[in-house]
């Protein structure tokens, strides 16, 4: 890949210290993301992936605190960093969407003014260029009529314009990074779809990387460039996209693909990974997934180390299924 | 929106008719009037003569109906103690109490809030623990009693401040004001504080708990992950939000405030519309009496009145939910 | 796409999650969170020492200050810790008729407490019927029982009790009466909200399909679940009545002076206080503050504990 990787994420670890106990959310990840490249990160619920997401732009909030590990930013590491400087860089440099659009705009305020004050925070320009640079976003992303439209509340959009303007508000300030949670979950298909193709075109154009959160490989399947796979809050698998989806070697991939719907016959049942995912409160030692795997033995209890079984695909697991694949 | 405003007119007529009933009810036949309007002294005739006068001897409704033509006219009655109009004996009186009611809700507002949202955003400080135990103990105290403390304390242990009456007024478009003068500041001060603890409480508590739900919503992260300052998202974000629940309780407690104006101003000997009623009610002036409670009842509806409006403006999704309805 | 699986494998649950270790029945669960507080833990130890004081005032007090024959007007206006000519120390001093002041309290925080308490529980059970009733049965009853409360609860306590009690007269009874009419409200409001939330649950249904009377269903499976905001609520109202009550005496237009409450202990002492001898409206205020201040923050811990969306 060329020069430094926008984002580096090494061995990143956030736990929540609550009453109960340590829930080690993420343990230990790490990816890069490239400029213009596009990553999948995924997981079912309680994975860590949005946890990872805040962690990354520093948003992790007490009982919560990264204990350990790099984000390299362009180079810089960021964990830690003080408050002024994540402040400088969020929203302006890296940008979230959050998953839920009701939720994330002000009820209260306007939408001119939740673009408007965006602008004004990072860049020193008079009122009316950020409100024209707000009103050409919105265009952008497909809003009509954006400069009446800008007037109006939140409540007054649908949930697909209130995610598009979530999405323009990122994409104010023409930023390097871009995290999105799970940003079109709570949307419709059709609009999902939309929102995925000019996902891809933007970040083609303009260099941005992307982070797409999500726990529907379908939805990444189409846009993304790589993928990491995450369970309990560690990174199983990694690799490229198409290689992973056509040939996963982590048993818990292989349990994905194997129960999305479509890939048995019809009449069979479907198909389901056995067993629950572990409460982070207590993980086992070792991997985390040896309950539910077919191929577990008395090695799994061992610490799982890295291992690259194929050029270009990241592991954690002692029985990488590489013959397997097919 | 002036459907909503004429609807809320509606209802505030209806309100102050249904008080006029039962106030005109409860004194006309609950305590028998002529023991109460006559002269004890009277002979018979005399006695017969008042109630042909006053309309006694008329049927219930007429003299309700009547009650009314003169309430319209602004005629309630003369005071027995002071023999002048019920009603302008009351208006003089009302800017007293309206004076004394503002400054303490400003106080409540001014110094409640900031303090309010400080124990919202750093709950487990000690200045945060302190002012919430300060506050139960304002919502706690009953007033009378701290404005007796405080008049001990500052007027004669301290002598700083004077302790009754309402000191020096100046002329403001024709009405007296207090706060016009410096000694009339002094005077002031003490039952205007007074009054606005309990007040100054609720906003406390109002504010923190607004605060605490707030802080923690989506879209103050979200503000966050844009990279806005801490003080946009604190005066900005954050005030419009508890603003709204703050304003609701703030203007339905105004009127509380010149209902309890009747303790303060007894308290202070503070020339006003409560102290009048408590001497009424002491001295069994009916007339004052049902002026009073008129009175208030009107200022009530127009004050609730007004804050639902209020409301409507400061909170965009009520507005337009009554343009579809 | 499925994520969640089936319990193919038995699994168990207490090496997955070691909270569910130790079964907690509700009751424990709210009495180890309430205690968690020291304050509130310590509120509740004063409001038992002053209930008590309450019910056993006239065993306990050092002396009777109604009894006519034991007060002399030699003995006024003594202040704190100073003896009598007789002999009888008095703690707190005495009052301008030559009555103890620590018994005086103790007499009246019978009376506060007692017109107070009794008020409370009258108004939260007519309050608690119609909030019932109100949500329970829906519709036109219920947009006019509102609206009533509605009303009435604009208007500021202190106002509605003016009037209720320039129409009614004085007397013990007609306090507590105005003292009932004030407060039903807040109770029938309380009780609406969340019999509304519970109404709409499934066990209603269920126990409507089992033909249970409406009464039934009223008082044995809706009431119960909406006594915590009552029971908070309660405690609050009760702390108000008798601030209410206090202010009341006080104003002059309370209880009658055979029946002196701190609030008419207080007003006693209203003449005193520019000739400094604060003791006199001082110590009832005191004692009434104790009270409504410890009333007060029992109902805070209690909200706190019962409040489902402040749970962890």
């Amino acid at each position: 890949m060329t020069g430094t990787p926008t984002l580096a994420v090494e061995n990143l670890e956030t736990h929540f210290f609550m009453k109960a106990g340590v829930a080690k959310a993420v343990d230990g990840v790490s990816f890069t993301v490239d400029k213009g490249e596009i990553m999948g990160l995924v997981g079912e619920s309680g994975s860590g992936k949005t946890v990872t997401g805040f962690s990354i732009i520093g948003l992790v909030d007490p009982p919560g605190e990264i204990v350990g590990g790099k984000v390299l930013f362009k180079g810089e590491d960021i964990v830690g960093a003080p408050e002024e400087r994540m402040q400088k860089l969020r929203g302006d440099r890296i940008a979230m969407i959050f998953q839920d659009p009701m939720m994330t705009l002000n009820p209260v305020l306007r939408i001119d003014t939740q673009m408007i004050e965006t602008v004004l925070a990072h860049e020193d320009v008079d009122k009316e260029t950020a409100r024209q640079r707000s009103r050409d976003v919105l265009a952008q992303v497909g809003i009509p009529a954006a400069e009446e439209r800008m007037k109006a509340y939140p409540h007054q959009f649908s949930g697909g314009m209130r995610q598009r303007v979530a999405i323009a508000i990122a994409l104010l300030n023409k930023p390097d990074l871009i995290i999105a949670d799970e940003p079109t979950t709570a949307l419709d298909v059709t609009i999902q779809g939309q929102i995925l193709y000019e996902a891809q075109k933007l970040c083609r154009e303009t260099g941005t990387a992307l982070i797409w959160i999500t726990h529907d490989l379908a939805v990444v399947a189409g846009v993304a460039d790589k993928i990491s796979v995450m369970y309990a809050g560690r990174v199983v698998e990694q690799g490229g996209i198409n290689e992973v989806l056509d040939h996963p070697v982590h048993p818990y991939t292989i349990g994905l693909l194997g129960s999305v719907p479509g890939h048995n016959t019809r009449g069979q049942k479907l198909y389901q990974i056995q067993g629950m995912a572990p409460s982070l409160l207590s993980l086992p030692k070792g991997c985390a997934f040896q309950s539910r795997c077919q191929f577990a033995d008395g090695e799994c209890d061992q610490t799982q180390e890295t291992s690259e079984p194929v050029p270009g695909r990241v592991v954690r697991c002692c029985h990488p299924q590489v013959e397997a694949a097919e | 929106m002036s459907v909503f405003i004429i609807r809320r007119l509606m209802q505030s007529i209806l309100v102050v008719w249904i008080m006029s009933l039962i106030v005109f009810v409860g004194v006309n036949i609950v305590g028998d009037p002529v023991d109460m309007l006559i002269n004890p002294e009277a002979d018979q005739a005399e006695i017969e003569r008042f109630i042909r006068d006053l309309g006694l001897d008329r049927p219930l409704h007429e003299q309700y109906w009547y009650f009314v033509l003169n309430a319209l006219k602004g005629d309630l009655g003369n005071s027995f103690i002071f023999n002048q109009p019920a009603l302008k004996l009351i208006i003089q009186r009302i800017p007293a109490t309206f004076e004394l009611a503002i400054v303490a809700l400003l106080m409540a507002v001014v110094i409640g809030i900031p303090l309010g949202v400080y124990a919202g955003l750093k709950p487990d400080t000690r200045t945060s623990k302190t002012i919430m135990a300060t506050s139960i103990l304002g919502f706690s105290l009953p007033t009378f009693w701290v404005g007796l403390m405080m008049i001990m304390v500052f007027a004669v242990m301290l002598g700083w401040l004077p302790s009754f009456g309402r000191g020096e007024t100046e002329l403001l478009f024709g009405i007296e004001f207090s706060f016009l003068t410096m000694d009339g500041l002094a005077h002031l001060l003490l039952p205007a504080l007074n009054l606005s603890l309990f007040k100054m409480s609720l906003v406390i508590r109002l504010a923190r708990a607004g605060t605490r739900e707030v802080v923690h919503q989506d879209y103050i992260k979200f503000a966050r992950a844009k990279g806005l300052s801490q003080n946009r998202i604190i005066f900005v974000h954050l005030m419009k939000n508890i603003m709204i629940p703050v304003v609701t309780v703030l203007g339905l407690e105004f009127g509380g405030l010149i209902a309890f104006s009747v303790v303060t101003e007894t308290v202070f000997s503070w020339p006003g519309m409560g102290k009048l009623i408590i001497d009424a009610l002491h001295n069994l002036d009916r007339p004052v009496v049902v002026a009073y409670l008129m009175i208030i009842v009107l200022i009530f509806v127009v004050i609730n009145l007004v804050v639902d409006v209020l409301y409507s403006i400061l909170d965009p999704r009520v507005r337009l939910q009554d343009l579809k309805g | 796409m499925n994520e969640t699986a089936s319990e193919t494998v038995t699994i168990d649950p207490v090496a997955i999650d070691p909270i569910v270790r130790e079964a907690e029945t509700p009751f424990r669960r709210f009495l180890s969170d309430y205690f968690e507080s020291r304050v509130a833990v310590g509120s509740l130890f004063v409001l038992g020492v002053i209930i008590f004081i309450a019910l056993f005032a006239p065993i306990i007090s050092p002396t009777n200050p109604y009894d006519l024959a034991s007060v002399s007007i030699l003995d006024s206006k003594l202040p704190p810790g100073s003896q009598s000519l007789s002999g009888v120390n008095y703690l707190l001093g005495t009052d301008g008729a030559g009555r103890g002041l620590l018994s005086s309290i103790f007499y009246g925080l019978r009376i506060s407490l007692g017109v107070g308490v009794m008020s409370a529980m009258i108004a939260l059970c007519i309050g608690t019927a119609v909030g019932l009733v109100a949500a329970y049965y829906g519709g036109r009853t219920d947009t006019i029982i509102m609206r009533v409360v509605d009303i009435q609860l604009s208007f500021p306590a202190i106002l509605v009790a003016l009037v209720l009690l320039a129409v009614l007269g004085k007397g013990i009874d007609k306090i507590i009466i105005a003292l009932i009419i004030v407060q039903w409200a807040y109770y029938a409001r309380t009780v609406r909200a969340s019999a509304l939330v519970e109404r709409n649950k499934e066990y209603v249904d269920a126990a409507r399909c089992l033909a249970l009377g409406n009464p039934r269903i009223l008082f044995r499976h809706l009431l119960p679940n909406c006594m915590p905001p009552l029971i908070v609520v309660a405690t609050v109202q009760t702390a108000h009545a008798i601030s209410l009550e206090a202010t009341l005496s006080f104003l002059g237009v309370g209880l009658p002076i055979t029946e002196p409450s701190l609030g008419l202990l207080i007003a006693n002492g209203f003449e005193y206080m520019l000739s400094e001898k604060y003791w006199i409206s001082f110590f009832p205020g005191v004692a009434l503050l104790i009270t409504i201040v410890s009333i007060n923050l029992v109902g805070d811990q209690l909200r706190d504990v019962l409040n489902p969306r402040l749970q962890k």
